[in-house]
Parts: C-alpha cells; structure tokens; sequence
C-alpha cells in the first residue's frame, strides 16, 4: 500500500479543477515509478458524477456527505485523512488552490508525513521521493528529498500537462462511506458569484497587463495610454488588486482570472507563478520588465529588459504614429 | 461585510497577529556557499506582504469594537522597525519573541509554527490572523500549520472578516473571482489573502514618535527543533529557458521594433 499515489480532486459546481487533471497524469507517472497504483479522492455532498470523470486512475473512492457539500475546511480535512490513514498512500498530491492550502499542510499534521508546498516537479529516485518547490515569486526553486517514504505534496496549476490526466476510460468508482466524525467547528453558508464586470476579460483579444513594477497608483496613466492607443482593456496581477489600485475584475493569476488572448503585453510583471498560470497559455506575449532575470521571460515570446517608464512611452507613440 | 459591536457582557477578544520577515525580491537573491539556502547575510528583510495585509484586518477588526490586537515577530531583522510601525498603525501590544535557541530559518515553517503556538497560548489568543502565504512556503503554509498544532479551526485565503459574537465570519476567495462565506468557531487561525482595505501609512514621523515613547515587550520562547522532515539537497537559480527573444536598444528603437513585430503578426496594429 505504501508505493500507492493519491490525487485529491477539487471541483465546484459539477466542474472539475484543471490542476487536478494535471495532477492525476502526474500521478500515473509517480504510481508507476512507485511500482504502486494511482487513486484518485472525491470529497463532496455530490461526489460521484465527478468521480465518473476521473478514469485515468486506478481506481477512483468517492465520498458523499452533506458535511460535504460546501468546502468547510475542517469537515473536508477529517474526511480526507481519514481516508489517507486507511489506505496510507505513499504520495499525496493536493492542488496548492485555495482549498489545497486549507487541506495539505493539514492533512501532513494529521497523518505525520511531511508536506511540500509550490511544488512545480517531482521524481522518484531509488524509492525517494524528490520534489522541486518553486520559492520566492518563481526567482529561487529548491529541490528536497523525504523522509520516511511518504509525503503530501502541494502542486502548482500549471506545472504539469492536463491532457496526460484526462481519459475517456470508464473510471473504476468505488464509493467509500465517511469517517464517523465530520463534526466541524467551521460552517459553509453560501458560494459568492463575482459581479458582472464592466469589461470580461477573458474575451479580449489584446490586453495590456500591469504589476508591481508600476511602483505608484498615479503611474498607471503611462500604461492605460498604451492600451488606450491599442484599443483594449487594462488588466492587472495580484498586487495592483489588493492594493485597490485595480479593480478585482481584472486581475490575471491564480486567484483572478485564466485569460488567452492573441497578444499579452505584460508590464512590470516579474511572472511569480501565480500569475503565469493565469496568461501562460496566450498566444504572444510581450514582456517589458527592468530586470533581465524576472521569470517572467520564460514564458514570454518577446522581452524587453528595460525601463517600463522609458518604453512604455515610446511604445504608445510608435502605436499611436501607425494607428493615426 | 459591515463591523460589528460586540454586545454588552460579552468578552473582549484578544486577536494575535504573528508578523514575518521575509526577503524583498526587488533585490538580487544569492545562494549560500553549501547551496542549501538562500545567502541570509546578504539580504535585505521585509514585513510579508500578506501579514501586512493580515495586520490591516486585525486593525479593522479592533476599530469595530473586536478587542486589543497583539503583534508578534522573531527578535533579530528588522523586528524592532515592524513592531514599531505595527505600534504607529494602532497595535496594542508589540512583543518580540526570543527563542532559547537558533531561531528558524525561513524555510522551517514547521519550527516557525511549534514556536508560535507555544507564544499563542502564552498569551491566550482568541483569534490569530496572518499571512495567507509567504514567499518562503517550502513546507506548508504558516496559518494552517499553526493551526493544525493548535487543534483549531483555519480557514486560508481570506479577503475580508467579520466577528459574530464567538465566531468569525469570512470570505474564502477561490479562482475566477468566485468567493465562498463561512463562519468559523474561535478560537481560530484565518490566513489573510487580503485585508478589505488597502494596508495603511504609518507616517515616519509617527514611528519616531513612538519609537522614542514606547517600548516592545520580549517573551522567552523554546526554540523547537526541525519535525518538517525534508532534506534540502540544493537551492538554485532556475535556468531562464531563454523562450523570449529579447529585443535591445533605444526606447525608440525597441518600440519601432515590437510595433512592426506586431504588425508583422497581425495583432493589434
């Protein structure tokens, strides 16, 4: 039992997380690495129709309550480690989501195995476990081995391809009945649909998207006269949000929207993971960022190692001078 | 969510908010000789941005009424400069907290966590707030580590609270903008993402001020041994996959050239 690999699948409203199509191809790698078998974990008050989804692993428990129904974190962590110490897998993957945060260091405690979190790689070397965490905004990765045989790891979206996950194979169900004790001191009340946007961002086919770089609320001018003269809307990552400087519609990341549009001129963006997984898959993208190092020219088709207050400028000139 | 007066009677809450330094990445990280760690003695520590944030709730949470707000940080850093903007910004209590021992690196949030637990009970939180995350997650995310070592409730990513008698209400943020509310009995560890307002200003004068008037308390604190169980093999600087072509020269000449590349392509232009 203990070379098997589990993948706890998220999903809301009948749909499930990329990332966890991403982890179970993954995970079919590390099984078989493992010389183990690939489960696959559905938590939820309907949890079935989305177990039916999950035919690349070897099999698929599910687990249906109403304690389940909304994500309550402590009713959902009882019910998945509850799971985890019957069938003792040997890795765990949880997607590093907001549900993933609530749930893997948790599930670690509990189960007295280590966890680790940002993971964008992971291997088996003569029966180790080796994984690759990606720290300090994507700018620094370390690579640790585990103790003991046994680890939850916390996988970023992204890291690893969906299509290896995803399988028309009828899924081998099996449902699992809950722990005893579900009793929670947290209560779900209600899911909260984000407000209709003056813009939807995910249809645009140009965007011009600003960060960190832009140092002052003031200084968005020099980017919005860009986009003006491009004709299209101005999006942002995290930062600009919770600082209040950009509204919560038009934020590009992790927790903001997934956006593919044709062309992606990202400004003083450094690319921390949790925005590249929100623009990585746009079909050009322009970076402008002063320091040559900045992960977001990894992803970028063209960069430009520069000054944004010097470029953007002359940018919004040269466009102007053509578009008349 | 609006503020909440708590009732008549009813108990004043004490909200706890362990603070964390962490590198600013504006500057050039570099890696210790042994490669298992970033070089320590070469960076330049900051406050984490979402304890920054964690702080500003804590704040909100005061100003409606909730009770005092304690800030807690490791003695050494910058620990006396954010304990005492945290006094300028409205803390109530500023404590430093001395480990027996090594203080745990960035990258032990195990031992960083066992350490804020033993200080959490000694100073009988009711409610803890912090970072959602830092940039030095290697082993779990702080607030639910914490929590798990506490046996109490947690609920990560959060972008606003609200306290309802002996509960906290919040707002758990999800992907594409989509929020989920719950309410979560105390005492509690809530991972901030984001306060409901932008984190305010202490201006440096107002830190002198208070810097000169008041003075930080230190609490003694076990130094807990590494229980993380990861062995770091090497820390590095990924390879740049060098994807993007990357264009030089004037401004002008840079612009010239991304306007006729997109131009070329047909986008936008």
């Amino acid at each position: 039992m203990a070379a098997d690999v589990a993948v706890v699948v998220e999903h809301l409203n009948g749909t499930i997380a990329e990332v966890s199509f991403e982890m179970l191809g993954q995970g079919k790698r590390l099984a078989a690495a493992l010389g183990g078998k690939l489960r696959a974990i559905v938590l939820g008050r309907d949890a079935r129709a989305a177990a039916e989804a999950c035919g690349t692993a070897d099999a698929v428990l599910y687990v249906e309550h109403e304690a389940l129904g909304g994500f309550d974190p402590e009713a959902h962590g009882k019910a998945l480690a509850a799971l985890c110490a019957e069938s003792a897998p040997a890795v765990v993957l949880v997607g590093n989501s907001s549900k993933g945060m609530d749930l893997a260091p948790d599930l670690a405690v509990a189960l007295g195995v280590p966890v680790v979190t940002n993971v964008g790689a992971v291997a088996i070397e003569g029966g180790t476990i080796v994984a690759t965490s990606r720290l300090y905004g994507g700018k620094i990765h370390a690579e640790v081995q585990v103790a003991g045989g046994r680890a939850v790891l916390s996988v970023l979206a992204g890291a690893f391809p969906a299509e290896a996950g995803k399988s028309d194979r009828p899924a081998a169900v099996e449902g699992v009945a809950p722990p005893a004790d579900l009793a929670s001191r947290i209560a779900f009340q209600r899911l909260i649909e984000p407000e209709a946007a003056d813009v939807d961002i995910t249809k645009e086919d140009v965007l011009v998207s600003v960060g960190r770089g832009i140092q002052d609320k003031d200084n968005l001018e020099i980017v919005q006269e860009l986009a003006d003269a491009l004709g299209c809307p101005l999006s942002a990552s995290r930062p600009l949000v919770d600082l209040g400087w950009m509204p919560k519609s038009r934020q590009v990341g992790k927790s903001g929207v997934t956006v593919k549009p044709k062309l992606y001129i990202a400004i003083g963006i450094s690319g921390a993971p949790e925005h590249v997984q929100g623009m990585k898959d746009a079909a050009t993208i322009v970076a402008i960022n002063s320091d040559p190092k900045a992960p977001i020219f990894d992803v970028a088709h063209y960069g430009v190692a520069a000054d944004l207050f010097d470029v953007v400028p002359a940018l919004t000139e040269k466009v102007r001078e053509l578009k008349g | 969510m609006n503020g909440n007066e708590p009732s008549p009677g009813e108990t004043l809450m004490n909200i706890v908010v362990p603070l964390q330094q962490t590198p600013d990445l504006v500057e050039e990280l570099e890696i210790n000789a042994d490669g298992t760690d970033i070089d320590r003695d070469a960076v330049t520590l900051q406050l984490s941005e979402w304890d920054g944030q964690a702080l500003e709730e804590a704040l909100l949470l005061k100003e409606a009424g909730a009770g005092s707000v304690t800030a807690v940080t490791i003695d050494g850093g910058e620990a006396d400069a954010i304990l005492f903007t945290a006094l300028a910004k409205g803390v109530d209590r500023a404590v430093k907290l001395k480990p027996s021992g090594d203080a745990p690196t960035g990258l032990d949030h195990h031992a960083l966590a066992r350490l804020l637990a033993a200080a959490v009970a000694q100073l009988g939180a009711d409610l803890v707030l912090t970072g959602v995350q830092s940039v030095e997650d290697l082993d779990g995310q702080l607030p639910v580590l914490l929590a798990a070592m506490l046996g109490w409730p947690h609920v990560s990513v959060v972008t606003g609270t609200e306290l309802r008698g002996g509960a906290i209400a919040v707002k758990q943020e999800y992907s594409g903008g989509v929020m989920a509310e719950l309410e979560a009995r105390l005492p509690a560890v809530i991972g901030i993402q984001a306060a409901r307002q932008a984190p305010r200003y202490a201006p440096v004068s107002k830190v002198r001020q208070i810097q000169k008037t008041a003075k930080l308390e230190e609490m003694p604190v076990e130094a807990p041994s590494g229980e993380a169980g990861l062995k770091i093999r090497r820390v590095f600087k990924p390879e740049i996959a060098g994807r993007a072509e990357i264009l030089e020269g004037e401004p002008a000449e840079i612009a010239a050239k991304l306007v006729s590349l997109l131009k070329d392509r047909g986008l936008a232009i």
